[in-house]
């Protein structure tokens, strides 16, 4: 589902280039539940942008589903977003003035779904993980862990090939964060193909393969025997 | 073009809207404050414009007063400090000598400027004290009186035959004759002589001459009752259309004063009245005062519409994060570009909209509130559809230029970036 060769990526900052990622190779099959850990300046959350296309690589092949993920404009860049990717963000990254229902059919929106069509099909996500009920509510009247469930549900709307979590947990308590993990983990045994950034182990044990980032390189990369979250 | 007129754009932008009620109302309120000051101020100037057009309408606007006063220069062996008398026969040389005149109506009155005592009217119970003035026809086509129907105006055989006939005022109609009673063909007594009415005169307020009370008469019949000779009160003269107003007063002094023997420098022998001058000084005063509310209206717009802009701006700002999520969810940089210009644009057409309603309200009101007072110069406010339309387009235009500047703003932020704001 995923390829990547040899990918590197600096930033200037000033006269200096911080080299943050150096040469990784990393693939990813159809149906992986990939855990990307590290602690902070590995260069995971760089990884990740480039992967969900935010951030351009400097050296190295980026290909997704057989297509190669070059020569990317804004433009460009928006519509394979749309298409090819979910984004589950840690701090959320809901509209706060629109309702979850709204929130959710955003990405179809782009799509140019028709409005109708937009509503039935969010609303179906939403019922999926489990908040149909508060469909009509603004992000500040749900729980942290709601508010994921429809970032999630927002996620996966749109049939993305893949989707990509940056610290889904981070701003969760442990047992919302098992709730949470739990909906991860069923999505992924539907067969969706999930990437999470995480640095925290016992999420990282709740996937099926563990990635271990260090100073721009990969030091680890093992088969992990899913734990169940819940 | 096609996300113009797709429902779901609109109902993007108004959800945007909508969710920043405050946001929107202060940006509304600038442009909203423009339209409303130009509407307004073009309305009324346009309606001091009509006023000062009316208050001139009872009389030609290229019309000349000329009459004689005492001299202020000994000449030709005159002493100074005489009394000039402008004489029924000046009127002939000034035609023949002077270009551009159109008519020339000699006057005569009295119970005015000080002279004799006006006539003592009486018709049967009634009596009353009114001007009366000596008239010859040409008077009707200078002064543009009104004669009601079925009456008429002085006519060259009256004057050849000094026909005892008069035309009244309307309000000498009211005072002398019975509310339901038609005064054409009846007879009313001016100092003893019975006359006959032949047409009553409405009489135009504002018009700055003349009463509503005043009774005129053949000049020639007037010559004969009051004995006044060959004298007249004085000249009222209309100038071709376009001929030189204030030329053409020039050379009417002047043959006047060769005529009367009065030194050619003596400022004070000969007075005048330009009419047409003072009309056009008033137009041009009205003009730029249209033109001023032009600007004005058209400044306050601009900065009602860089406001826009501004909070805009800073709105863009405020919702990095939520443009970096939309451009996250695949809005493309077009896409985002375009809902901040329609946005822009929307609200500006939307501000503009209420400010004329109001601005036209405003306008309905001083014309209901000023509607009787015929002296106050100011009728019939309006604002042509083209000018409206026309700030309108503007206003769209200044609103698509004024949010490119956001617009281009948001577009630049990377979504990376502002996911990354907290």
């Amino acid at each position: 589902m995923i390829k990547i060769n040899d990918l590197h990526k600096s930033y200037k900052m000033g006269t200096n280039s911080l080299h943050v990622l150096k040469g990784i190779n990393f693939d990813v099959e159809e149906g992986e539940l990939v855990a990307i850990m590290g602690s902070s300046g590995s260069g995971k959350s760089t990884l990740l942008n480039i992967l969900g296309m935010l951030d351009l690589l400097d050296k190295g092949s980026y290909d997704l589903d057989g297509v190669p993920i070059k020569d990317l404009d804004e433009t460009k860049a928006a519509n394979y977003r749309n298409k090819f990717l979910g984004f589950v963000f840690q701090s959320f990254n809901l509209i706060n003035y629109k309702t979850a229902l709204e929130n959710v059919t955003l990405p179809l929106y782009y799509q140019g779904v028709k409005r109708k069509e937009r509503e039935t099909l969010a609303l179906e996500y939403l019922d999926n993980v489990g908040l149909k009920e508060w469909a009509t509510h603004l992000p500040s009247e749900l729980s942290g862990g709601q508010k994921q469930r429809v970032a999630i549900a927002r996620a996966l709307v749109s049939k993305p090939k893949v989707l990509l979590a940056d610290e889904p947990t981070g701003a969760l308590d442990s047992k919302t964060s098992k709730e949470v993990m739990a909906l991860i983990q069923e999505i992924n045994k539907n067969g969706k193909t999930i990437l999470i950034v995480t640095h925290e182990e016992d999420i990282a044990k709740m996937c099926s393969r563990i990635v271990r980032l260090k100073d721009g390189i990969i030091v680890e990369d093992k088969k992990n025997k899913m734990i169940k979250a819940i | 073009m096609k996300r113009l007129f797709d429902k779901d754009t609109w109902q993007e932008i108004f959800g945007s809207i909508q969710k920043n009620k405050i946001r929107t109302i202060i940006t509304m309120i600038g442009v909203l404050w423009g339209i409303f000051i130009y509407i307004a101020l073009s309305g009324s100037s346009k309606g001091l414009d009509n006023g000062f057009e009316r208050q001139f309408q009872s009389i030609a606007s290229n019309s000349i007063f000329v009459w004689a006063q005492s001299t202020s220069l000994p000449y030709a062996g005159y002493k100074s400090e005489r009394n000039i008398t402008l004489k029924i026969q000046d009127a002939e040389v000034l035609k023949k000598q002077v270009k551009n005149i159109k008519f020339i109506a000699p006057r005569i009155v009295a119970g005015v400027f000080g002279g004799s005592d006006g006539g003592n009217i009486v018709r049967g119970t009634k009596t009353g004290t009114y001007a009366i003035y000596g008239e010859y026809p040409e008077y009707i086509k200078i002064a543009t009186s009104k004669i009601y129907d079925g009456g008429r105006f002085i006519n060259q055989s009256d004057i050849k035959d000094e026909r005892k006939v008069c035309v009244i005022g309307e309000r000498t109609q009211l005072e002398l004759f019975e509310e339901d009673e038609d005064p054409i063909g009846k007879f009313i007594s001016i100092n003893k002589i019975n006359f006959r009415v032949v047409g009553v005169h409405k009489f135009v307020q504002g018009g700055g001459f003349g009463d509503d009370g005043d009774i005129y008469i053949p000049f020639t019949t007037f010559k004969k009752i009051f004995n006044t000779g060959d004298d007249v009160g004085f000249f009222m003269i209309a100038a071709d259309e376009n001929a030189d107003g204030v030329k053409v007063e020039k050379d009417i002094k002047a043959t006047l004063k060769q005529i009367h023997k009065i030194d050619p420098n003596d400022e004070r022998a000969i007075g005048g009245f330009n009419l047409g001058e003072i009309f056009r000084k008033t137009m041009n005063f009205a003009n730029g005062l249209t033109f001023l509310s032009l600007v004005v209206g058209i400044a306050t717009i601009l900065a009602g519409i860089i406001g826009i802009g501004n909070i805009l701006l800073i709105s863009v700002k405020e919702r990095t994060k939520e443009i970096g999520i939309r451009r996250a969810l695949g809005a493309t940089p077009a896409e985002v570009r375009s809902q901040i210009i329609l946005e822009s644009v929307f609200l500006t057409i939307l501000a503009g909209v209420i400010g004329i309603i109001l601005g036209a309200l405003v306008l309905y009101g001083i014309n209901a509130a000023t509607m009787d007072q015929t002296d106050f110069p100011y009728t019939n406010p309006t604002v042509p559809i083209p000018y409206v339309l026309g700030a309108l387009g503007l206003m769209v235009l200044l609103g698509t230029l004024i949010g490119i500047i956001p617009a281009q703003r948001a577009v630049s932020i990377k979504p990376i970036d502002a996911l990354r704001e907290e």
